[in-house]
């Protein structure tokens, strides 16, 4: 911290501005644009009292869900320009440059990684669990529900300092794993490592809170009568992963902190010299990093079965070996992590072992596939969008899960490691698996939330670009990695690769037409919202609880808690005529109020992350002391909550 | 690996098969299918869909456990003596050591054919990876400790080495090549390597250190004792030193 930092403006100068590059420019430009866009649209409309007391201060689980959501749709499009910027260097650069210099690809390759794992994945999911779980177990909110809002916005800090960190300064090249050395100030000096560290570590403790939250929630806040073994499966994969998220994220803010502590302070954890070690990192990264694509994926098997049910017009087949699959993976992804560097030279027993321990995941894994292939059996199938990526996914995710297993096996593994066979792997998990997983439960509950349905051949149309420009920009991989192609490679000389690289640039352009059919798919479906509508609450002929109440619901959820005596109790409720049984509850119907503890905390993580990237300290300090005084002055609020036994019954908001 | 790969193909293929033909049959305009909208276990189905994955990993870990034994990165491999190479990444390049034939090379790693070839490999920066597809493997390259790495060639012929684990700018470029010699070549390449007037030391170390894109091969006709000993262990001291030629790790 010597590079003539002043008391004023740390590190900060004019420098940080991209005038460097055209790239980096015209990124900095739509990035700008967008921000700025937003602001004179909201001044236009006039609504920034309304977008102030309606959401930004909101604390209702639902509306938090919705911003979310509405952060990972924005991210997932950020996230998918770095990709097919990446896609279309690689498919030119066959022995020359291409139109990025190495260290713009690098930082491209780090925050698309970064993004779509902390900022697009984390953030879609956690806004589905924020939606749905307390409507399906039958409670009025979360168990916290401020606590709910301050993990939200801190993750949007995250989320804006990266987004920050393309028009001030440079983000880092040390790509989303942030392995050092190469992350330490040895390597690395400037500030792009410190975005990508603070930027996690702020989101990272909003998540962690999301993760104590839920345990707490799902576990106090069911209705009577909705026993663990009756919970829906998305309720059960919500539970397991936020139990994922307690135990794992611990891990990556302490990796994390120690190597801003290296480079900020001159520490020696991770250093080449100084007594540091490099495998610390790794195994702590990892011990974090293999849950974490679990923590990712329970949700998106809970939506699938869900779906699948739903869709297929049929009870949920083998709903115990499906929560106990899910609870063995749970507790197993905590066992496997060195899988992610067999090549570090250890032992023929302790790979061996790992290479087993991975494998051992497979069952509970295949297990879930065909539970959810006999719920199809002599079902009455509905092809809409959501079960469609249902189909979609479970075609496609075996064949990742096979390369999985593939890579488990070390002596493969030596091979095909840092290789784009690698890539194609965990891309055949996260976009059939996680992405379609959530893409289904957006358009599955998108009617619940809104109250009109979204249109439907926009969603199949989405689907099918999707579907075929996944194999088509991953499968080339698959190939280009047994050939020996290295990931994170920027140009190349052999000429065997690029017609599989530009094959691959094809499949990105499919899946940039799956994007934009997203986006026409809510354009026409908003137009059309009047020929949509869902006037039932349950259009879908649903079987938990969230479609027994109006669409959109009430603030408060249920004007009366329902007892619960069976698993799809709502759904013999309808078969039987009788509605199910309304609880005694002995206190008034109350709501939790607005509050700006939030924002501020928003504020305050994006101070102290700004701050500490550039060296400014009294930004950084000026942000803890908003966060502590908002703490302090949360606790002379008295009143929290506000009574609507009033409008009980009125069935809008 | 064809083995593994076939065998989860038994269970692969018919899974898509399957839910393609039940998502057909089942379909709700115009399926065939019968309904039973309540029918959700079957011990029968249950045992089996926990019992084929669990034969199959069974399989597959008994193969996993021999193999990873059997194809150990640090088995020597059986046959004559090995050769003996020390390799160590630099930015962007590799220095190859021949400890007992006394010469170092940049960038180009010549051997014998058919010859058992023993690697000891660290890094002097980031950390890195070594590997020669042709031949085999990876292994990672780490500042300040000491993998190591066994390989053999079956043929004669000019093979791709590189790092491949990202490490900076030069990345992309950090190959090298792994030449594949009969006996009679490598004595002639050693010999025109034995004739450089460059010798490895503080000062042509600290050159070839420097980082670097796309670094030309360079020979060096000899190499001071225990070199890559020292590099190895040279991190290993609280001094904030960075310099090549530091001492105090020798022992
Ligand atoms: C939407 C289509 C997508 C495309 C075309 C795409 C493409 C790519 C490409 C080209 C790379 C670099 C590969 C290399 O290093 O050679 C990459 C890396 C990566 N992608 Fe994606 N990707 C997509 C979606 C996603 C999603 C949805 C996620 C996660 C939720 C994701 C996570 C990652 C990660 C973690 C990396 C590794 C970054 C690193 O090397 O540090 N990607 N992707
Ligand atoms: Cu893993
Ligand atoms: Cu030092």
């Amino acid at each position: 911290m010597t590079e003539n930092a002043s008391l004023l403006l740390g590190r900060l100068g004019l420098d940080a501005l991209p005038f460097y590059s055209w790239v980096a420019f015209s990124g900095a430009l739509v990035t700008l644009a967008g921000g700025v866009g937003f602001l004179v649209l909201v001044t236009w409309l006039g609504q920034w009292r309304a977008l102030w007391t309606g959401w930004l201060t909101s604390v209702d689980h639902k509306r938090i869900g919705i911003m979310y959501i509405v952060l990972a749709l924005v991210m997932l499009v950020r996230g998918f320009v770095d990709a097919i910027m990446m896609r279309l260097q690689q498919a030119m650069s066959y022995n020359r440059e291409g139109y990025l210099p190495p260290e713009h690809f690098e930082q491209i390759f780090s925050s698309h990684g970064t993004i779509m794992i902390f900022f697009m994945a984390m953030p879609f999911m956690t806004g589905l669990l924020n939606y749905i779980i307390p409507l399906q177990i039958g409670a009025r909110d979360v168990a916290f529900p401020v606590l709910n809002a301050i993990s939200f916005w801190l993750t949007f800090a995250g989320a804006g300092l990266m987004l920050i960190s393309l028009v001030i300064g440079k983000f880092s090249t040390a790509g989303w794993t942030g392995y050092p050395p190469y992350s330490g100030v040895e390597f690395t000096p400037g500030v792009g490592v410190d975005y990508w560290i603070w930027s996690i570590l702020v989101s990272g403790v909003g998540t962690t809170m999301t993760g104590i939250n839920f345990v707490v929630t799902i576990l106090r806040k069911r209705a009577p009568g909705m026993l663990l073994m009756r919970m829906p499966l998305f309720t059960w994969t919500g539970l397991c992963s936020s139990i994922l998220i307690i135990f794992a994220f611990p891990a990556l803010t302490v990796s994390t902190t120690m190597l801003a502590l290296d480079r900020t302070l001159g520490m020696h954890f991770f250093t080449n010299d100084g007594g540091g070690n490099v495998m610390n990192y790794m195994n702590l990264f990892w011990i974090w990093g293999h849950p974490e694509v679990y923590i990712l994926i329970l949700p998106a098997f809970g939506i699938f079965s869900e779906v699948v049910a739903t869709f297929s017009s049929k009870r949920l087949f083998g709903y115990p070996s499906l929560v106990y699959a899910t609870a063995v993976i749970a507790v197993l992804s905590f066992t496997v992590w060195l899988h992610h560097f067999f090549t570090m030279g250890a032992g023929a027993n302790v790979n061996a072992i790992f290479g087993i321990a991975t494998m051992v995941i497979a069952v509970p894994t295949g297990v879930k596939v065909f539970d959810w292939l006999f719920t199809m059996f002599r079902g009455r199938i509905r092809f809409e969008p959501p079960m469609l990526f249902t189909i979609g996914f479970m075609c496609l995710f075996v064949i990742g899960g096979m390369s999985g297993v593939l890579l488990a096996i070390p002596p493969i593994n030596y091979s095909t490691h840092n290789t784009t066979f690698l890539v194609a792997h965990f891309h055949n998990m996260i976009i059939p698996g996680v992405l379609f997983g959530y893409l289904a439960g957006y358009m599955y509950w998108f009617p619940k939330a809104f109250g009109f349905q979204l249109d439907r051949v926009w969603g199949a149309r989405s689907f099918w670009f999707w579907m075929i420009g996944f194999l088509l920009a991953f499968m080339p991989l698959y190939a280009l990695g047994l050939m020996g192609m290295p990931r994170r490679l920027e140009t190349y000389g052999n000429p065997e690769w690029q017609p599989l690289l530009i094959v691959a640039f094809v499949g990105a352009c499919l899946i940039l037409m799956g994007i934009i059919s997203l986006v026409m798919q809510l354009w026409v479906s908003v137009k059309n919202r009047k020929a949509l509508v869902d006037q039932t609450g349950d259009p879908w002929d649903g079987r938990t609880l969230e479609w027994s109440m109006p669409s959109p619901p009430p603030i408060w959820n249920f004007d009366n808690v329902p007892v619960v005596s069976s698993r799809d109790a709502f759904h013999e409720a309808k078969l039987s005529g009788i509605p199910l049984p309304a609880a005694e509850e002995d206190s008034p119907l109350s709501v939790p109020k607005n509050s700006v503890m939030g924002p501020c905390m928003g504020v305050a993580g994006m101070c102290i992350g700004f701050g500490a990237v550039w060296y400014i300290w009294w930004l950084a300090f000026a942000g803890l002391a908003i966060a502590v005084a908002a703490i302090i002055g949360r606790s002379f609020v008295q009143s929290t909550e506000n009574d609507v036994s009033f409008k009980r019954g009125a069935t809008t908001t | 690996m064809w083995q593994a790969f076939n065998l989860m193909l038994l269970v692969v293929v018919p899974v898509i098969l399957l839910t393609l033909f039940f998502a057909w049959r089942y379909r709700a305009a115009g399926g065939k299918g019968a309904y039973r909208p309540d029918w959700d276990r079957s011990p029968i189905i249950e045992v089996t869909v926990w019992g084929i994955p669990i034969v199959m990993i069974g399989i597959l870990a008994t193969w996993v456990w021999d193999k990873t034994h059997a194809l150990d990165p640090y088995k020597p491999l059986p046959g004559s003596e090995p050769l003996r190479i020390e390799a160590i990444a630099l930015d962007w390049k590799w220095l190859f050591i021949y400890p007992d034939l006394n010469i170092a090379t940049v960038n180009e790693l010549a051997f014998p054919v058919g010859k058992p070839l023993s690697f000891r490999i660290t890094s002097e920066v980031a950390m890195n990876s070594f590997m020669i597809p042709a031949l085999g493997g990876q292994i990672y390259a780490m500042a300040g400790m000491e993998t190591q790495l066994n390989l053999q060639a079956d043929e004669i012929g000019t093979m791709q080495g590189r790092n491949m684990q990202f490490s900076g700018d030069g990345f992309a470029g950090q190959t090298f090549e792994a030449l594949s010699m009969s006996q009679d070549d490598f004595d002639a390449w050693l010999s025109n390597v034995r004739q450089s007037n460059s010798h490895l030391d503080t000062a042509s170390y600290a050159d070839i250190s420097k980082p670097s894109t796309d670094a030309p091969v360079r020979y060096f006709s000899t190499v001071p004792p225990d070199f890559f000993s020292k590099r190895v262990a040279h991190f290993m001291g609280m001094e904030h030193e960075h310099n090549p030629n530091v001492k105090a790790a020798d022992q």
